[in-house]
């Protein structure tokens, strides 16, 4: 193989490809083919998941299912409370998570000049999401449900959820803010604003499009979020109006699934909400992805 | 008259600079809230068991007449379901990353970045139902068992679900790396597939670390999914067996239990926090050598 080099030097003006020897073109290939196969394992899983609760799940999908509440009179199962529940939830989170989200991450870029703070701040944050669910649930059973005695309630995961959703929240906003040109602040406190004015007429309007990224995201990771939702929020079926409903037990989309495939056995009625959330996990991403070209396209005018 | 409105307008924007700043403590609190309540209510149990007898105690039988609380099984369980995890999700993850980020086409490359980040976001339920249906049957006949829910379905499960945290933060360290490298290597005459694996490769190797181990965070957190599909027996671990993770544990005895019981599944939920909290300094070392090499 080394021999080959003087050659291949004397030869240089010639296409050099040829001299490639056996052993690196084989590991080329090699690798290249393990690449594309890992690649295609990825796409393969995601197909087979998406193909397969489909199946299994829009057959059992039915009118009733949708829109009533179960009954063991009737020995019917329906999950319209459930569904009320994940949008009470996801409702009450974004409420409370939006402001201070939007509001840590405005303090880190516009106002903070301690950089230890900042750090802190931004450590303390990564560390939140890195914190599995359960931990939450269990820190948020303890807290809300048993010391702010608000018992098993939406409202309790919901504040659970808030603290959850906060690092997504603050990095999508923090990103954004970054992206509003200094120039803009600064024409602004020449024309003799505020600072308070600026941020609320200037920086704020101008990362509406990382605020809402931000909404999207947190709207997947509540719709999805389990576990920290099993002990504050609880497994109860039953019918409420919205203010009832976040004051009272209620189990979410994701729990009930959980529910009727581990407890109850009833796989159809799984795989139904199962087909239902993974609709829902398709459309956040298509918006998340539609927000993000939108404002592309804006900033590009 | 002036000087009175100036002076309104400062404590007014003093004011507002006040709620930024409690907003911005807020992650802060949220942080100690945590930690404190979790050390709070995790000690007692401890100190009562006694840390060696709880932390290397080989049985949980924590509803028996006698009940001994050693949390060893899960422990164990907890690193080597992690560590089977890493060790098919890694490999797979790597080479999707390093063929997106450097040879697919664009249009490839567009497709499996959407199913990567989809994959991201199916809830860990339906992983669960669908490796509670297909995978545990298919496993049992595979591996003619008598039951196919134990470690090595949840390896499975857990393998899939760090793959998009694998493949993103990878593909991130790799994009930043500088393209003069590349060049420089292309032009004494490397492969392409050389250079992306030899050079490229080794210039991220930070931020490739900070994927595995983000992942490693992922696996061991991971708490509705396994429960699914690992049969939930707290034995000691071993492939084909039923088992326990750390994360289960805790969730499958919280609703019923009480006493001495219920402070025990908060120390697991403590050792599970300090195994996260190392994770994270783990993270945040590899993260800050990227930012400064």
């Amino acid at each position: 193989m080394e021999g080959n080099t003087l050659t291949a030097a004397a030869e240089k003006t010639e296409p050099v490809r040829s001299t490639l020897s056996p052993g690196r073109k084989i590991y080329s290939a090699a690798v290249k083919g393990l690449m594309i196969l890992s690649s295609a394992v990825t796409v393969g899983l995601v197909l087979f998941m998406i193909v397969y609760v489909m199946v299994k799940g829009v057959p059992n999908i039915t009118k009733e299912l949708l829109t009533t509440s179960p009954s063991y009179l009737n020995n019917t199962i329906g999950i319209l409370p459930d569904i009320l529940n994940t949008v009470y939830i996801v409702i009450v989170t974004l409420l409370i998570v939006l402001p201070l989200g939007v509001g840590a991450a405005v303090y880190l870029t516009e106002y903070a000049s301690n950089k230890k703070l900042v750090d802190i701040i931004e450590y303390t944050a990564e560390t939140l999401s890195g914190i599995p669910s359960i931990i939450y649930g269990l820190v948020g059973m303890l807290f809300f449900c048993q010391f702010l005695n608000m018992q098993t309630s939406i409202l309790a995961g919901a504040l659970t959820l808030v603290i959850m959703n906060l690092p997504t929240i603050m990095r999508t906003t923090q990103e954004s803010l970054k992206t509003v040109p200094q120039s803009y602040r600064e024409g602004a406190f020449a024309l003799g604003a505020g600072k308070w004015r600026v941020i609320r007429t200037v920086v704020l309007p101008g990362s509406i499009d990382g605020i809402i990224t931000g909404c999207i995201l947190a709207v997947g990771r509540i719709i999805g979020e389990s576990a920290a939702l099993l002990f504050t929020a609880g497994f109860a079926h039953t019918l409420n109006g919205f203010f009832t409903g976040i004051k009272s037990s209620g189990s979410t989309l994701t729990v009930a699934l959980y529910f009727y495939a581990k407890e109850r056995g009833e796989f159809g009625v799984a795989f139904a909400i199962a087909a239902i959330l993974i609709v829902l996990t398709l459309l956040i991403n298509l918006s998340a992805s539609m927000v993000g070209y939108i404002f592309k396209k804006r900033k590009n005018r | 008259m002036n000087n009175s409105k100036a002076k309104r307008k400062a404590l007014f924007e003093n004011i507002i600079h006040g709620i930024f700043l409690i907003l911005g403590l807020v992650t802060v609190g949220c942080v100690l809230l945590i930690t404190i309540y979790l050390v709070i209510s995790g000690i007692p149990a401890i100190a009562e068991i006694g840390p060696v007898k709880f932390l290397f105690g080989k049985t949980w039988a924590s509803t028996a007449a006698e009940p001994s609380y050693g949390i060893l099984p899960f422990i164990l369980t907890s690193v080597y379901g992690t560590a089977g995890a890493i060790l098919i999700g890694v490999p797979i993850g790597f080479l999707t990353a390093v063929y997106l980020s450097k040879l697919a086409p664009k249009g490839v490359k567009t497709v499996v970045g959407q199913a990567v980040s989809l994959l991201a976001g199916i809830p860990s339920v339906v992983y669960g139902l669908v490796g509670m249906l297909v995978l545990v049957p298919g496993v049992m006949k595979l591996f003619k068992l008598s039951d196919g829910s134990g470690l090595f379905a949840a390896i499975i499960v857990l393998a899939i679900m760090v793959l998009p945290s694998i493949i993103n933060v990878s593909m991130t360290a790799l994009n930043a790396v500088p393209e003069d490298y590349e060049q420089a290597s292309l032009a004494l005459g490397a492969t392409p597939v050389e250079t992306y694996m030899r050079v490229s490769v080794p210039a991220a190797k930070s931020g490739i670390a900070a994927a595995v181990v983000l992942g490693v965070g992922r696996a061991i957190g991971e708490t509705m999914a396994v429960m699914m599909v690992s049969g939930n027996a707290p034995n000691m671990p071993s492939l084909f067996e039923s088992v326990r993770f750390l994360t289960t544990a805790v969730a499958s005895e919280m609703s019923y239990s009480s006493g001495l019981q219920r402070q025990a599944l908060f120390s697991i939920a403590l050792v599970l926090f300090l195994f996260i909290m190392l994770i994270n300094a783990a993270l945040n070392f590899f993260l800050k050598r990227d930012e400064k090499g």
